[in-house]
């Protein structure tokens, strides 16, 4: 891997840490007062490695659902990313199939959109090394929140709950200063999202996948009908 | 909790490998037809959307309008300045703030 690619990874990678620290430090601290030990706790982190769901996981065992019904649960949730490497897949182009099944595991919501937005070609290199910041900085705010969470104001672990929003949205910002129409989309797409959850008929995490497919289908219509208004040039 | 909680987190992490993994297997270096593409590439801006909102309206259930100032903030340092560290360390800091001056 080039010193360069590093750096740049390095330096992308930094804020996503920063965002998932403390998220994880929230989800330690649940899994604790859910009853999970330790390990299992680390487990979660560290083998699952998908945050909306770990936090799902902790509810619903909490309401006594058992394994198979968590483990449902977890494939429609997580479905989204189904969706987000299909947009990946074109972005990174690797001739061996074995780094695939590495880069596939750290496909998240966070680590995708930062990949995103990241201009020109995705190396391996790259992408891995950002996708061990957020690796790193989930699994030991897990631990962190899991052993220290007990010592820590309530309030600043409730601040923190801001923090995955923010660093989405932050993330998302320069493109939508430069593009109207990814501002329409991504609006367009929080506010179907939104209605979708008050009808509260989908099963939980589809309306996510929904507002993806309809919203990301009206974008494409509306860019091949004018070309230049393309949102994104990645 | 006294149950063996492996089995399910072995579970859950098969069914969010999967469809991590797939896409890349069979589309890794197939050549994409231009609908599909522009479809593709509209796929960041509606997810993030549909990722914030409404999401982020319970982000601080006790208090919405905490994590509603953050990203406030979020907004108006990321649209003047950019950067992300900022905008994210400071958004939990505006939260902290109402959440211990106004909770």
């Amino acid at each position: 891997m080039e010193k360069q690619e590093i750096q740049g990874a390095i330096k992308a990678g930094i804020p996503i840490f920063i965002g998932y620290f403390p998220a994880a430090v929230a989800f330690g601290i649940l899994a604790k007062t859910t009853g999970v030990s330790l390990v299992e706790a680390f487990l979660f982190s560290a083998v699952v490695f998908a945050g909306a769901s770990q936090f799902i996981a902790l509810n619903l065992l909490a309401t006594g659902m058992g394994p198979t019904g968590i483990i449902l649960t977890t494939l429609l949730v997580n479905f989204r990313h189904f969706l987000m490497s299909a947009y990946l897949s074109t972005r990174i182009k690797e001739k061996l199939k074995k780094y695939y099944l590495v880069l596939a595991f750290g496909v998240t919501d966070e680590v995708f959109s930062v990949l995103s937005f990241t201009k020109g070609p995705l190396t391996k290199g790259f992408v891995f090394a950002l996708q061990m910041s957020a690796y790193s900085g989930w699994v030991s705010g897990t631990l962190c929140g899991y052993l220290l969470g007990g010592f820590m104001p309530l309030i600043l672990s409730q601040s923190m709950g801001v923090a995955l929003y923010s660093l989405l949205l932050a993330i998302l910002m320069p493109e939508l200063k430069i593009s109207r129409l990814s501002l329409f989309l991504a609006l367009s797409s929080g506010l179907l999202n939104w209605l979708l959850m008050y009808l509260d008929f989908l099963p939980k995490g589809w309306s996510i996948i929904v507002c993806i497919l309809v919203i990301a289908a009206a974008g494409a219509a509306l860019t091949l009908n004018h070309p230049q208004k393309e949102p994104l040039d990645g | 909790m006294d149950d063996n909680l492996i089995p399910l987190i072995l579970g859950m992490a098969a069914v969010t490998y999967g469809p991590r993994l797939l896409p890349f297997l069979f589309l890794g270096n197939t050549q994409i037809p231009k609908p599909v593409n522009a479809f593709l590439k509209c796929i960041p801006v509606a997810a993030i959307g549909a990722l914030i909102i409404p999401g982020v309206m319970t982000a601080t259930p006790d208090m919405p309008a905490a994590a509603l100032l953050g990203m406030g903030f979020t907004a108006v340092y990321g649209f003047f300045k950019g950067g992300i560290i900022v905008p994210v360390l400071g958004s939990v800091g505006i939260a902290y703030l109402a959440l211990a001056g106004l909770g």
